[in-house]
């Protein structure tokens, strides 16, 4: 095109050759490439216009990122002009005081944070051998989402694999240092460990399969001897240093289960002796151990929710209700975590004895906007706060764990009528076409059984385990062979040889290691899920029929009820009362729990949010995973690694008012 | 430039009025012309930038588009094109057995060879910063591109005692992650973990050896506890596998590895590990080594010496200027020397048992040798190879592969009564100037000047026992270093104390094997492929900066097959390691009850045939017998997972034999 209009000024010209005609030619050649110009630009404007956008976008993105790769360390510059001089991370500062490698340490990584990979899988999944399904990109979920709940989904009547199915945990320090690309867990605490000598040799990953319990990993998988053997190696390695253990959030429990299998005697246990964790283990230091549950396991499983799910579902259902699987993605989701044995593992501990009944709770008078200075001296600090400020405060019911209606939650327990649910039959509705290829037990409860539920009004830490088994007996059947969540009365009765007690800290002894130290570390001063309000949803019977009650607010500004959770102080997923109670009065001194006396620290983190958007997940952070990357925690953990006691780091270390909580616990010790 | 480009072929048919606008000069037409220049040059900008992001984004879209085509379509596939060229793919062997109906039974311990195995970055320089936990070795070797000084820094250990330079460690990365894939797409471990996970493998019955391949084999255990760790791995994996022993897969220099394991793991502590005399009875049901050097490779000995293997030689012969100046700012060999020169792993390779395996100015074991000749793959060789017509042999040219190294082809070629040697031993070496150019270049060769270069040279041909002599004589540091941590003799008696040492544990000819009468010991390996077996080298011509000898390219043979390219004669064996140094002593070394075997453990040959895949589909092909490329050999994977399963060599058919092992094997006179 463009070439035919060009030539047509040039077959008018060979016939003048003066000054004028050639004037008028070039006058005319002007005009044509104006319009040429114009024309072109139209032309221009559709595909090339495109192809340039995406070119310019491409060039100045290389552009920058060689710009960024040039000047490597810039990110840091700039955060030093902004907030002064960064500190020295914890690795280097404590290199420079001359510290080093010494006991060797062993990492227990939590719940969801380890890596699981595929090692055999149903067709859908070809292509995906030893790729993870869990951890890095989850870039399966999206290509594959039914394919990859099928495959994270463990057989609903063994809590093994279905059959076909092999997912297994990733081995070694990668299965948990980040969790995603650039979302670290342990990878900060590994880098500061290296800075003062450590490396493979004198750390370990005790990776295991987090979705099965815990007895189940050394059945399926011999998890608990290949921690025992590496524990063993280690201590041999090193010159007979013990090791330095550090469990992070179900972890905890974990080892607490791992320290009784391995004195137990063979079939059962690990037979190692009954001294093996005095001859193997300095310290534990568990980061955010949720000793006696979470309230947010609940939650979970009743309605596969937690806060920002619950709140999610109710501004969007359809999104949240009918998006990625198709349809159902919370039937999916819960389907699929129902199968997990673990989750019942945080199921709340020791009933209305820790948790609080209808009229009262441990955290009582806890005010939701008041930050605690630190008070070392805390036994002193409890007496001193004032009785007053507990009249003052409105009473929050934390002991109504679950409560239908924000009404119910606050009434006086003397005006709520509770109807008695587990003899209510439970109706038998007719599989609906939908909703077939859904698996939820909540099918077989039919409406009248929903509707029994909801009459009970208000449940607490007791009545939630009658309720789970109502609505999801299938699962706790499996849970109640694996987990206990009581107290023990008598600690010598021999049924307490069974692993299912194993991991709940109050129907087991601490083993018999008087020069062990076991430390709680954890966050505190974020809001943190406590109790409940549900309501029943109003959708069709395809759904979940229970979900949180996002309106129930509190009208005072500064309230513990936010979106129909009621706050209480934390790390925002594990109550400080979990986290704590067995440091600060179960385990301390010589108690039945633990006999030895074997001695207890806690060291709480208060929680300082990342000053700026380029520090990250901050280094002061409380938060239950962010946790790993705060320098007091690393720094403290990084002392005893090389040698130093709990007496060493200063003893405890409290912001929070867990000893004044602990004392109104009412548990003969 | 669009409007500039337009313009040009216009011009030439209509030259006269063109020219006339030109030199006339009138002010309006200048007018115009500056007009027009300006509007040229917005135009030229436009087109010019424009164009470019054009471009790119045209590029960047079609690619992003086939990318997505790439991954919109279904894996299968590659597959299918594959197949409709070549024929439906056979099961890989784990399918083929699932089907038959074998599962998991002996726990698998994978031990990776030499630069196979991934190395990471624990501490470093501060030029090494955000490389913390990040792959030096295997995987992309990105650093190597963009920090080449810095890596070769890192990746060096100290000269004087093979350990980590200060402030520097580089650690090796353990689990399988460490040798399934030795760099993206590379596989080495992957196809064989692929298909024993078929038929029911996982992590916790297999376990990949991990150590770090640079340093001597006891060092290993010295700096990172490695022995001590494979101890105790596999005591777990028997222990939770219900007593069932554990089936190991050695390959490459792995081999010596787990000889040395099995020797340090009866030893008493604290040189050993104290498993007690019966550990290797206890807890290995069998070996099953993969390519490996027991009597040494001669390829390690050019490393050694002149810092080239047969590519590179040929390159540093066609593009001297390159490789001698071009990555690190000069002396890319050099630098490449300096750094393997402080592994100690290297020497480990070194040929073994001297002139009485190798051969002498004479004769060698090898030296009828016919690659033309494709064997049959025959069962019972013992027989066959007494059939063998002794004919053949006269006809064709007699190839002195015991001449390890000679200078010049003329040498390498005349009988040895011709040969005049002066012995280098005494030589006195020259001290050259320290050359200012040199400096930063540490190699060894500047302690020896020009007189000790001359000497070397005038001594002509060296063979196996020389070349030991050779490498002190050049090398008097690192063989310092080596001779503690490695052997390269022949024992007269197996009981002499001095046996004991730990430097002996890797050499087959001064060990027993352990007292353990039910295992199995195979020797797995590909032949038909060429392999380096002796060299023709030549004094370098080039300044005294540079390395003084090199291979000489220009030797070859007239004919056309012939044994000698490119200054390399050439063997049958697996492109690496020649068939003598992985067959010979389970051919005849450890064969029955000998002095090397006294508990007569069964020893089993495993040849693979080597046949280049068909087509570029098939990558590195299922039927390979090159060293690595074995790895992915269907009928070799399928031998290890048979014994895996449970079987013995008995059932897989005792020895599967192509090449003239046996006949050589018979040819070398070894006390046994």
């Amino acid at each position: 095109m463009m070439l035919r209009r060009r030539r047509k000024p040039e077959a008018a010209e060979p016939s003048g050759n003066d000054d004028s005609l050639g004037k008028e030619v070039r006058e005319r050649e002007k005009e044509e490439r104006r319009r040429q110009r114009v024309q072109r630009k139209k032309e221009w404007s559709c595909v090339d216009s495109c192809c340039w956008f995406v070119g310019a976008i491409c060039c100045s993105w290389w552009f920058l990122l060689f710009l960024y790769n040039c000047m490597p360390s810039l990110p840091q510059y700039v955060t030093e002009k902004i907030t002064g001089p960064l500190p020295d991370p914890p690795g280097v500062k404590l290199q420079k005081e001359g510290l080093s490698v010494k006991h060797p340490v062993v990492f227990v990584p939590g719940i969801v944070t380890g890596g699981l990979e595929l090692w055999e899988g149903h067709q859908c999944a070809e292509e995906l051998f030893r790729k993870r399904l869990w951890g890095g990109t989850f870039g399966e979920l999206y290509k594959r989402p039914l394919c990859w709940v099928e495959h994270m989904s463990l057989d609903n009547e063994t809590g093994l694999d279905p059959s076909g199915i092999r997912v297994r945990p990733v081995s070694g320090l990668v299965a948990a240092d980040y969790f995603a690309p650039g979302y670290f867990v342990w990878a900060v605490l590994i880098a500061n460990l290296a800075r003062i000598g450590y490396e493979e040799k004198s750390m370990y990953m005790a990776a295991y399969d987090w979705r099965i319990s815990f007895q189940n990993t050394e059945v399926r998988d011999k998890s608990l001897s290949r921690i025992k053997s590496n524990i063993e190696l280690l201590v041999a390695t090193n010159g007979g240093n013990k090791v330095v253990v550090i469990p992070h959030s179900m972890g905890a429990l974990y080892f607490l289960h791992f320290m009784k299998w391995v004195e137990a005697p063979a079939p059962i246990g690990g037979g190692g002796g009954s001294d093996w964790c005095a001859k193997h283990i300095k310290a534990v230091m568990n980061i955010g151990g949720p000793f006696l549950g979470a309230p947010k396991a609940i939650a979970g499983l009743l309605s596969a929710e937690s806060r920002d799910v619950a709140v999610a579902r109710s501004v969007a259902p359809s999104v949240l209700d009918k998006d990625v699987f198709g349809f159902q993605t919370l039937q999916h989701l819960m389907k699929m975590v129902r199968t997990w044995d673990t989750t019942m593992s945080m199921i709340p501990k020791g009933g209305d004895t820790i948790w609080g009944n209808l009229d009262w709770s441990p955290e009582d008078g806890y005010n939701c906007e008041s930050k605690k200075e630190k008070s070392n001296d805390t036994h002193a600090a409890a007496q001193n706060v004032t009785e007053g400020s507990l009249l003052s405060a409105k009473g929050v019911h934390y002991g109504r764990l679950v409560s239908f209606g924000k009404d119910a939650a606050e009434a006086h327990s003397s005006k709520i009528e509770i109807l008695d649910f587990k003899d209510a039959p439970k109706g038998n509705s007719i599989p609906n076409s939908t909703c077939q290829d859904v698996w939820t037990e909540y099918h077989d409860m039919g409406i009248p059984g929903i509707k029994a539920v909801a009459d009970h009004k208000i449940y607490t830490a007791d009545s939630i385990l009658d309720l789970l088994h109502y609505v999801a007996p299938k699962m706790m059947q499996r849970g109640d062979a694996h987990f206990s969540h009581g107290i023990a009365d008598d600690l010598d009765d021999p049924k307490y040889n069974h692993y299912k007690y194993w991991s709940n800290p109050l129907e087991t002894r601490l083993p018999n290691a008087p020069e062990m130290e076991i430390f709680s570390l954890y966050g505190v001063g974020i809001p943190t899920e406590r109790a409940y309000v549900y309501k029943l949803s109003p959708g069709a019977d395809c759904y979940i029929p229970f979900q949180i009650d996002t309106l129930a607010e509190d009208a005072t500004e500064n309230s513990c009820l936010a979106s129909g959770v009621y706050n209480v102080n934390g790390d925002e997923t594990v109550p400080v009362i979990s986290t704590g109670y067995m440091f600060a009065k179960g385990w301390r001194g010589k108690t039945r729990f633990n006999p030895s006396g074997v001695r207890t620290y806690i060291r709480e983190y208060d929680h300082a949010p990342p000053a700026n958007l380029l520090e990250g997940r901050g280094t002061q952070s409380g938060a239950h995973v962010d946790i790993m990357g705060n320098f007091a925690l690393i720094e403290d953990i990084i002392r005893v690694a090389a040698g130093a006691t709990g007496e060493d780091l200063g003893g405890d270390r409290v912001y929070s008012d867990i000893f004044k909580w602990s004392e109104r616990i009412n548990l003969k010790l | 430039m669009q409007n500039l480009r337009r313009r040009k072929p216009s011009e030439p048919s209509r030259p006269e009025p063109e020219q006339k606008e030109t030199t006339q000069n009138d002010p309006d037409s200048e007018n115009g012309k500056e007009r027009e220049n300006k509007k040229n040059g917005r135009s030229k900008g436009w087109s010019c930038i424009d164009n470019c992001c054009w471009f790119i984004g045209l590029i960047c879209s079609i690619w992003w588009f086939l990318l997505f085509l790439y991954n919109a379509m279904p894996s299968s596939i590659p597959q299918y094109v594959t197949e409709a060229i070549a024929g439906p793919m056979p099961d890989p062997p784990g399918e083929k057995l699932r089907k038959e109906g074998f599962s998991a039974q002996h726990p698998v311990v994978f031990v990776p060879g030499i630069v196979t195995g991934g190395l990471e970055l624990w501490e470093g320089k501060p030029c090494a910063e955000g490389l913390f936990r990040k792959r030096l070795w295997g995987g992309t070797f990105g650093e190597v591109y963009k920090r080449p000084s810095c890596w070769v820094e890192h990746m060096s250990l100290d000269n004087e005692t093979g350990l980590d330079p200060p402030g520097i460690r580089v650690r090796p990365v353990p689990g399988l992650v460490a040798a399934d894939y030795f760099a993206p797409g590379y596989f080495v471990w992957a196809v064989l973990i692929a298909n024993l996970a078929r038929i029911g493998y996982e992590e916790k019955k297999m376990y990949m050896a991990a150590y770090d391949w640079r340093l001597s084999f006891q060092n290993t255990e010295v700096r990172d506890q490695t022995l001590s760790r494979i101890k105790s791995n596999i005591e777990l994996m028997v222990a939770t596998s219900g007593g069932k022993k554990a089936v190991i897969v050695p390959h490459s220099m792995g081999v010596l590895y787990f000889l040395h394991f099995m020797k340090w793991v009866e030893a008493p502590p604290p040189m050993g590990g104290g498993g007690g005399l019966d550990w290797c009875a206890k807890h290995i049901k069998a070996v099953m080594n993969i390519g490996g050097p027991f009597l040494g490779v001669p390829k390690s000995v050019p490393g050694l010496f002149s810092a080239e293997a047969k590519d590179i030689a040929v390159a540093r012969a066609i593009a001297p200027q390159v490789l001698d100046i071009d990555i690190f700012p000069l002396q890319t060999l050099q630098h490449v020397m300096r750094m393997t020169r402080t592994w100690d792993a290297t020497m480990s390779m070194i040929p073994r048992g001297g002139d009485t395996i190798w051969g002498d100015l004479d004769r060698s074991p090898e030296e009828d040798y016919d690659h033309k000749k494709r064997k049959q793959k025959r069962n019972e060789t013992i027989s066959s190879e007494n059939n063998e017509d002794e004919s053949h042999d006269s006809k064709r040219k007699k190839i002195y592969y015991g001449r390890m190294i000679s200078f010049g082809k003329d040498v390498a070629e005349a009988p040895s009564s011709e040969i005049e040697r002066i012995d280098f031993r005494g030589a006195p070496k020259g001290s050259s100037v320290a050359n200012s150019s040199c400096r930063d270049v540490w190699t060894e060769y500047h302690d020896m000047g020009l007189e000790g270069v001359k000497a070397v040279a005038d001594y002509k041909v060296y063979n196996a026992g020389e070349i030991l002599d050779l490498l002190h004589y050049v090398a008097p540091k690192m063989m310092a270093r080596g001779d503690a941590h490695f052997s390269y003799g022949i024992a007269d008696d197996l009981d002499d104390p001095k046996y004991q040492n730990y430097k002996y544990w890797s050499n087959a000819l001064e060990t027993k094997l352990p007292n353990a009468p039910e295992m199995e010991i195979f020797s797995l390996y590909g032949v038909g492929i060429k392999t380096e077996r002796a060299y023709v080298y030549r004094v370098s011509p080039s300044p005294e900066c540079n390395i003084p000898f090199q291979i000489d390219i220009s030797a070859n043979d007239e004919d056309e097959d012939s044994y000698l390219t490119d200054g390399v004669y050439l063997v049958d064996g697996d492109e690496t390691v020649p068939v003598l140094s992985s067959g010979f002593m389970c051919a005849r070394g450890w064969r029955g009850k000998t002095r090397f075997n006294p508990s007569g453990i069964r020893t089993y040959i495993r040849e693979y045939d080597h046949t280049p895949p068909a087509n570029l589909l098939e990558g590195r092909g299922t039927q390979s017998g090159a060293h690595v490329d074995i790895l992915g050999n269907f009928a070799l994977i399928e031998d290890i997972m048979r014994v895996a399963a449970g079987q013995n060599g008995q059932d897989l058919g005792g020895d599967r034999i192509y090449s003239d092992i046996f006949k050589w094997a018979g040819r070398i006179n070894l006390k046994l």
